[in-house]
């Protein structure tokens, strides 16, 4: 990017000369004097509207005052423009006070009952604003209340001050325009349509920019009174976004979450499962004190002197045995992954360490190399003229850079294409050109589109960016078609990992074949580095993946496993991973809430989640984003804290007592310098063209589903999309499936019925949510994207 | 759910729809005219309606409801066969237009957009008090399905709406010879269904005294604009 | 000095069947547009400018110097395609005149419409017209067919290599949809709200594009003026408000109906014409132009009505819709309707008019019924301060006219509804008791 000198204008501002950047918004240079002019439809990240007139003010233009006070938040900055707001002119003063008086003739006096009483643009400003006393004697406006308008928003219509903020922010940012203004004049009211309530990923917004309690939440409705709550910056630990977030908490207990205002990164927004998602927190399933199985299998609790020494017992009999495999999961605090790398590494004396707790390959492991040092930012995606997503549901799996994405295609018609199986509601909110694949065919159909064509030409342009979700290792030759594109467009390739800990867990070394900073564990001197650091000899033998390790495990090829925050339901065979989980000799869990791995493990070993602990997540950008823990105690510690100290117990030291110690230790080995070659894989066979009553199947995650971080959230759930079995209407025709009607979709496994919904999917493929009620896809049918499954009506 | 959306409206609906948008460069101008097709159907704008209107035009339902409610010729319960629309904007309301719409409220035992009778049977009516209906020197006025009834007292209104519960069609003083609210709809969506009656409709009465006062007044005495120049005059040269 | 009435927009409406192409053509329509398609698009730009011609419509603004803003070449906004749009959406209280014009000569707008696209190179032209005017939009059906079947509309009109489609649009009843850009979104399939401006309609109006808004009467008139030059149009009305208006009057007269004059006449004159005041009962109060121009009395009999007449005298010209009221009328009570219809027809988008009409109608139908307290004429004088000049467009001041000026030239009339209670306003009952409050 070149930087350009940024034209100017120089105005006066109650008797105040500034400059500005031709085309500012008054109001917004009115900020940065410190001067607040009282609003509530103008929003930054929100188109103009000018709509509730509260932030009036009075302007001279070249020498002449304007013959109405203007609004603020619509009118542009110009030279020589004299401004008065209600600190100098009596004009807009009386104005403003007019308006205000205005909004509170037909809002209720129940501020003391109300949400947002306490923080409330409306109270705030009437008492800036307002008069003492109300003029009004007359009947106020009235409506029944609250109205849920989902399962998750409920709306008073007599709060509201119908400033369109929230029915701006789901046209034009979500680009769900599910609610509306309606009706006319006086009786105008936000609403939905009689048959479709606002079912949004990001509908929480509305509620957080409302300017009054007229949008508030299940989650948190009479919950809390603002000034009684304890407030944290924090960071979101659903995916790899790393939005920045506010955590409410009241008497240790998390109330609510709020999106932080970070302009490179979430801007002001949060998905709703970043906002809503919190209870596991306190659900029933979270463990908070060790666990030992004891001699009849059952699951006790005891102290964690006796849980650490029979887990250090137990694994030191393992290393000496066959030895120890570490499996670190996906959403670990960068500090906490490395403490799983050096663990590995220096107590159990093994590179058999990964964290990619979902389906990957070898050639994903070689692209993931190429990615130790990303160069795509969010705002560099936002610049972009053209985007190729492969491998990813921009709004399913990645919510914040889907609103970056369609913020690009918004302002400047950014290009967007997206490689995947149907037009889903993220493909048609950004616009984008649907190149279609048979499942598993996607890197046959990349490189054949690399020959030459709109999608070369599109992503030839400067400032281009290929979005490579980690599903992508579900296709083999997939990574290097990627590698192939970029390298003949020019385009900047970015990896989006799902979880939150990924692409940390990446860095620091919790892989079989790099060491922290991406040290390749066949680089002798880059060995020798960490072995200086660590105080240990190292194997300058790659270790085993995630499914080697634990085929390893099934076979007795090892006789202990550590494994942190894993779901086996996510690897690509539920059934090998678990028979790997159950054969092994022994197994320590580290885990906040019970799950199909505690089930089986011989000592648990509870951590802290996010509220509790402190930590960096590092997100799809590299960018780092420590937070500190929202809540005291909770008698848990983070995952390096519990390593560290089990370390001891098996006599070796990692200095990762705390988080900030083992940043300490990861970065005194800063990074790796040298460079990798991306991979050059094949693309595999392409699926064979379904037979009679089979097709292959798709199937990806919904943002919302049954992911273990959204239990206990069912106003959250009532929001998710349905599960549907998807094909295209010929492809229903020839098995026999009817719109609306029952579909079951089977392999040797099980089977998953589900209601039918035509889309535009290729010839002979079915689609499936991966991970949704009632429809478990790898754990149910044992197979994932690119099987071929049979399919029947009913 | 499109399927069932869809169904409620018959082929020639379909058709016509296409039509209306067809008309504009950018389909959603076509929702106005489409939910006045709708009432042509319907006699009122219902959910089916909305739907039928959002898959056609690809927008949410929200905002087809955000539009149907703003304009006060969309109905949202089915209306009679003839909608009667009294004028009680100041200055008919002072000739006596409030006074009409009394009597004929009381007459027909309903309020404002409501209907006596069973709704779309022959002599039906919903009645509303309307806004200046832009008919002042004719004032008090009804209109009839949109068909001006001027210079209204009390009595004749009242003779109005027997006629019409009689299952009559008096003509309307200016207008087409009447019909019933629905081919009215469906005329403002652009359809007619018989060219001769479309012929005779168009040729219905436009000028009232009132309209032809000045014309009539400046032909008896002999007043008339400036005359045009015998030829057009050559045009300005552009500057 | 030109005659008293100058029936031009009107001279046809009493011929038999005048809305058909034939009678249009008899009587010379349709040859201004072959002068127009034979010149330069600027020259008529030009020839508008030349006229002095300004929007009828109600703001007077002048209708060339509107055109001439039309970006031109293939630069920008000017390569976009450009659109005429014609403002039918009558319904501003008291007017009365496009109305009749469409019904009665359908084929002078439409030849205006083919003249000023030409003229701003539109190809696409949409009449907008409120839904209720049936009759109307009937009418100019037939008629843009008759003009689609005798080749002036559609492509290569009459051979010069010139399009255009004209669309004639039902609105669906909101008076808000006459202003422009509210006008603009409705014809856009839009709830009928204002848009922000700048950008104007001249370089983003229909579909973000450049466009013109004119009303019909406006462009009912272009075929006049290109028919007998600028000079001719000049020879009626005055310097700054040339050309023939055409006058409703309505209420309390013996003669109500539509008188085309030169701009300028005054109320006397119309009075005389339309056989004075209905009864004999004195004249009381009257707007120039619609319910949303100040009212007069009887003091501003001899007001000019043009623009700058009826803007010297305190009110303006909006639509020349001269509804008169006599003594028997309550000025509280015609204030209160009028405040209740603008409540109605508020589109909500912005907070003073919204909150502003709700109240005032609650206060003024609280007086009306004999509930007044002693603050409330400095309550709804301030209220209306609080809206006039605040709101998101004119709806919200027009709403405030009425209250204003009735309070300016009656308030003894407000006081003592406040005074006698309980007041005694509605206009049949008045009839009966002594008036109180009417000058004399």
């Amino acid at each position: 990017m070149t930087t350009t000198e940024t034209e100017t204008v120089t105005l006066t501002i109650d008797g105040i000369e500034v400059t500005a950047p031709k085309g500012e918004i008054l109001i917004r240079t009115c900020e940065r004097l410190g001067i607040i002019v009282p609003r509530f439809c103008d929003h930054p990240l929100l188109e103009p509207a000018g709509a509730c007139r509260q932030c009036l003010v009075e302007v001279e233009m070249g020498g002449r005052p304007m013959p109405k006070p203007q609004a603020s938040c619509t009118m542009t900055v110009a030279d020589g423009m004299v401004v008065k707001t209600q600190h100098t002119s009596p004009v807009a003063d009386k104005a403003q006070q007019g308006v205000m008086e205005l909004l509170l003739i037909n809002h209720p006096l129940d501020c003391p009952i109300c949400d947002k009483g306490g923080e409330c643009p409306l109270q705030n400003q009437a008492m800036s604003t307002g008069r003492t006393d109300s003029r009004f004697v007359e009947t106020k406006r009235t409506f029944p209340k609250p109205l849920p308008i989902s399962s998750q928003v409920l709306l008073d219509r007599e709060r509201c001050v119908l400033c369109q903020r929230c029915t701006r922010f789901s046209d034009e940012i979500a680009g769900d325009p599910f609610i509306d203004l309606l009706e006319r004049g006086a009786n105008q009211q936000i609403g939905t349509a009689e048959d479709k309530p606002f079912q949004s990923y990001f509908s929480g917004n509305t509620i957080q920019i409302c300017p009054v309690g007229a949008l508030t939440s299940a989650a948190y409705r009479f919950r809390s009174r603002p000034f009684d709550l304890k407030s944290t910056p924090s960071v979101c630990e659903h995916c790899s976004s790393g939005c920045a977030s506010r955590t409410d908490t009241r008497r240790g207990q998390v109330m609510r979450k709020l999106a932080g205002n970070d302009p490179e990164v979430n801007e002001e927004w949060l998905c709703d499962k970043g906002r809503f998602a919190f209870r596991y927190l306190g659900a029933k399933q979270r463990i908070t004190r060790p666990l030992l199985r004891d001699e009849s299998g059952q699951l006790v609790e005891v102290s964690w002197t006796e849980a650490l020494r029979v887990a250090a017992e137990g694994l030191l009999a393992a290393r000496g045995n066959r030895g120890i495999g570490v499996l670190a999961g996906g959403r670990l605090t960068r500090e906490d992954a490395y403490a799983y790398a050096k663990f590995a590494r220096v107590a159990a004396g093994t590179h058999d360490v990964d964290f990619r707790a979902r389906p990957h390959s070898a050639e994903e492991l070689a692209f993931l190399q190429t990615q130790l040092t990303p160069t795509v930012t969010f705002a560099a995606v936002e610049a972009a003229p053209s985007v190729l997503t492969v491998g990813m549901d921009l709004e399913e799996e990645s919510g914040i850079l889907f609103l970056r994405v369609r913020k690009a295609v918004r302002k400047h018609g950014q290009r967007v294409f997206t490689l995947g199986q149907w037009s889903t509601p993220g493909v048609e909110k950004t616009h984008a050109t649907l190149i279609k694949s048979v499942p598993g065919a996607e890197a046959s159909v990349l490189r054949e589109l690399s020959v030459g064509g709109e999608l070369v030409d599109a992503l030839s342009a400067t400032g281009s960016v290929i979005l490579v979700g980690d599903r992508a290792a579900e296709v083999p030759g997939l990574h290097s078609a990627v590698a192939e594109l970029a390298t003949r467009t020019g385009a900047q390739v970015a990896w989006v990992p799902r979880r939150a800990g990924d692409r940390g867990a990446l860095e620091v070394g919790a892989v079989p074949t790099l060491l922290p900073g991406g040290r390749p564990v066949t680089d002798a001197a880059a060995r020798a580095e960490v072995e200086r650091a660590w105080g240990v000899t190292l194997s300058a033998e790659p270790g085993r993946s995630t499914d080697e390790i634990l085929a390893a495990a099934a076979s007795g090829a090892l006789s202990g496993l550590v494994v942190g925050g894993v779901d086996p339901h996510d690897l690509a065979d539920p059934a090998a991973a678990l028979a790997g989980l159950a054969n092994v000799g022994f197994l320590v869990s580290l885990e906040i809430m019970t799950s199909a791995v505690t089930e089986l493990a011989d000592v648990v070993l509870p951590v802290a989640p996010d509220a509790h602990r402190a930590g960096t997540y590092v997100n799809w950008e590299g960018r780092h984003r420590p937070f500190a823990p929202s809540l005291d105690g909770g008698g848990v510690l983070p995952d390096c804290r519990v390593l560290d100290t089990l370390a001891v117990e098996m006599d070796v030291d990692l200095f990762t007592q705390t988080p900030s110690a083992a940043a300490g230790d990861l970065d005194r080995l800063g990074p790796y310098t040298g460079t990798f070659t991306a991979p050059t894989e094949r693309p595999g066979s392409t699926p064979r063209p379904a037979q009679v009553g089979s097709a292959v199947l798709a199937t990806w995650r919904q943002l919302l589903d049954d992911g273990a971080l959204q239990v206990d959230e069912p106003a959250l759930a009532g929001t998710a999309r349905a599960p549907r079995v998807r094909a295209n209407a010929a492809t229903a025709e020839r098995l026999g499936l009817t719109e609306g009607g029952q579909a079951s979709v089977a392999t040797d496994r099980g089977a998953i019925t589900l209601p039918v919904e035509l889309a535009d999917l290729p010839d002979g493929v079915v689609w499936l949510p991966a991970h949704s009620p009632g429809s478990q896809v790898r754990s149910t049918l044992g197979v994932g994207h690119g099987a071929l499954v049979r399919v029947t009506a009913g | 759910m499109s399927e069932r959306a869809m169904s409620g409206f018959d082929e020639l609906t379909h058709v016509r729809a296409k039509e209306v948008i067809a008309r504009y460069p950018v389909a959603r101008s076509a929702l106005l005219p489409l939910l006045h097709l709708v009432q042509s159907v319907e006699g009122c704008v219902s959910q089916d309606g909305i739907r039928f209107c959002a898959e056609l035009l690809d927008l949410s339902t929200a905002e087809v409801s955000a539009v149907a409610t703003f304009y006060t010729m969309y109905k949202r319960t089915p209306c009679g066969e003839h909608l009667v629309s009294v004028c009680t904007n100041t200055l008919c309301a002072a000739l006596g237009g409030d006074d009409i719409y009394r009597r004929l409220s009381e007459r027909l035992g309903v309020g404002h957009e409501e209907t006596a009778g069973e709704p779309g049977t022959t002599g039906s009516l919903t009645l509303e008090h309307a806004e200046c209906l832009a008919a002042c020197d004719l004032a008090p006025v009804i209109q009839v399905n949109y068909e001006y009834f001027d210079n209204q007292t009390v009595e004749s209104a009242e003779r109005l709406v027997e006629a019409l519960q009689r299952g009559e069609k008096p003509h309307p003083t200016r207008g087409a010879p009447l019909t019933d609210l629905r081919t009215v709809e469906l005329e403002l969506a652009g359809f007619t269904e018989d060219p001769t009656v479309a012929a005779a409709a168009v040729a219905g009465n436009s000028a009232a005294p009132e309209t032809l006062r000045g014309t009539m007044i400046a032909a008896e005495r002999g007043w008339a604009a400036p005359a045009f120049p015998d030829e057009i005059p050559a045009l300005p040269e552009k500057s | 000095m030109s005659d008293i009435l100058t029936p031009v927009l009107t001279s046809r409406w009493a011929q038999e069947n005048s809305w058909t192409l034939e009678t249009y053509e008899r009587t010379g329509g349709y040859r201004a547009m072959r002068t127009a398609l034979a010149g330069h698009p600027d020259q008529l730009i030009q020839l508008c400018k030349d006229s002095g011609l300004r929007g009828r419509g109600g703001a007077g603004f002048p209708t060339g110097m509107k055109w001439s803003f039309i970006p031109q070449g293939g630069e920008g906004a000017g390569a976009k395609p450009k659109y005429l749009v014609i403002n039918a959406d009558e319904g501003e209280p008291g007017t009365c005149k496009d109305i009749p014009t469409m019904m009665a000569d359908p084929h002078s707008l439409i030849e205006g419409c083919i003249i000023t696209s030409y003229a701003i190179r539109a190809n696409f032209c949409a009449i907008y017209v409120r839904g209720e005017a049936l009759h109307p939009i009937r009418r100019l059906r037939a008629a843009v067919a008759e003009a689609y079947a005798q080749g002036y509309l559609g492509t290569d009109i009459l051979g010069t290599g010139f399009d255009l489609e004209i669309v004639v649009h039902a609105g669906a009843g909101a008076y808000i949809c006459g202003e422009e850009t509210a006008l603009l979104d409705s014809l856009e399939g839009r709830r009928g709200q204002p848009r922000l401006k700048p950008p104007f309609p001249a370089t983003a109006g229909l579909y973000a594009s450049p466009t013109v808004v004119n009303n019909v009467e406006t462009i009912a008139s272009v075929p006049y003026i290109v028919a007998g030059g600028a000079e001719w149009f000049r020879t009626m009305g005055s310097e700054k408000s040339p050309g023939p208006k055409i006058y409703s009057v309505s209420g309390h007269v013996e003669r109500p109906g539509q008188y085309e004059a030169p701009m300028g006449i005054t109320l006397r004159t119309l009075l005389e014409l339309a056989g004075g005041m209905k009864d004999g009962i004195p004249l009381k109060f009257w707007t120039p132009g619609g319910s949303s121009t100040p009212m007069f009395t009887a003091e501003h009999l001899d007001v000019p009505l043009d623009f700058e007449g009826a803007a010297g005298a305190g009110s303006m010209l909006g639509t020349t819709a001269v509804q008169v009221f006599n003594e028997t009328v309550s000025v509280p009570w015609a204030v209160m309707k009028w405040t209740e219809f603008y409540k109605h027809e508020s589109c909500g988008k912005c907070t003073p008019c919204r909150e502003g009409t709700y109240w005032l109608v609650q206060i003024l139908e609280r007086m009306v019924h004999g509930e007044g307290t002693e603050s409330d004429v400095e309550t709804l004088l301030d209220v209306c301060d609080n809206i006039l000049g605040r709101s998101f467009c004119a709806l919200g001041d027009g709403a405030t006219s009425p209250i204003t000026s009735g309070i300016k030239y009656f308030r003894q009339e407000f006081l003592d509804l406040i005074a006698e209670q309980p007041a005694v306003a509605r206009p049949e009952q008045l009839a009966d008791v002594e008036l109180t409050g009417a000058p004399a």
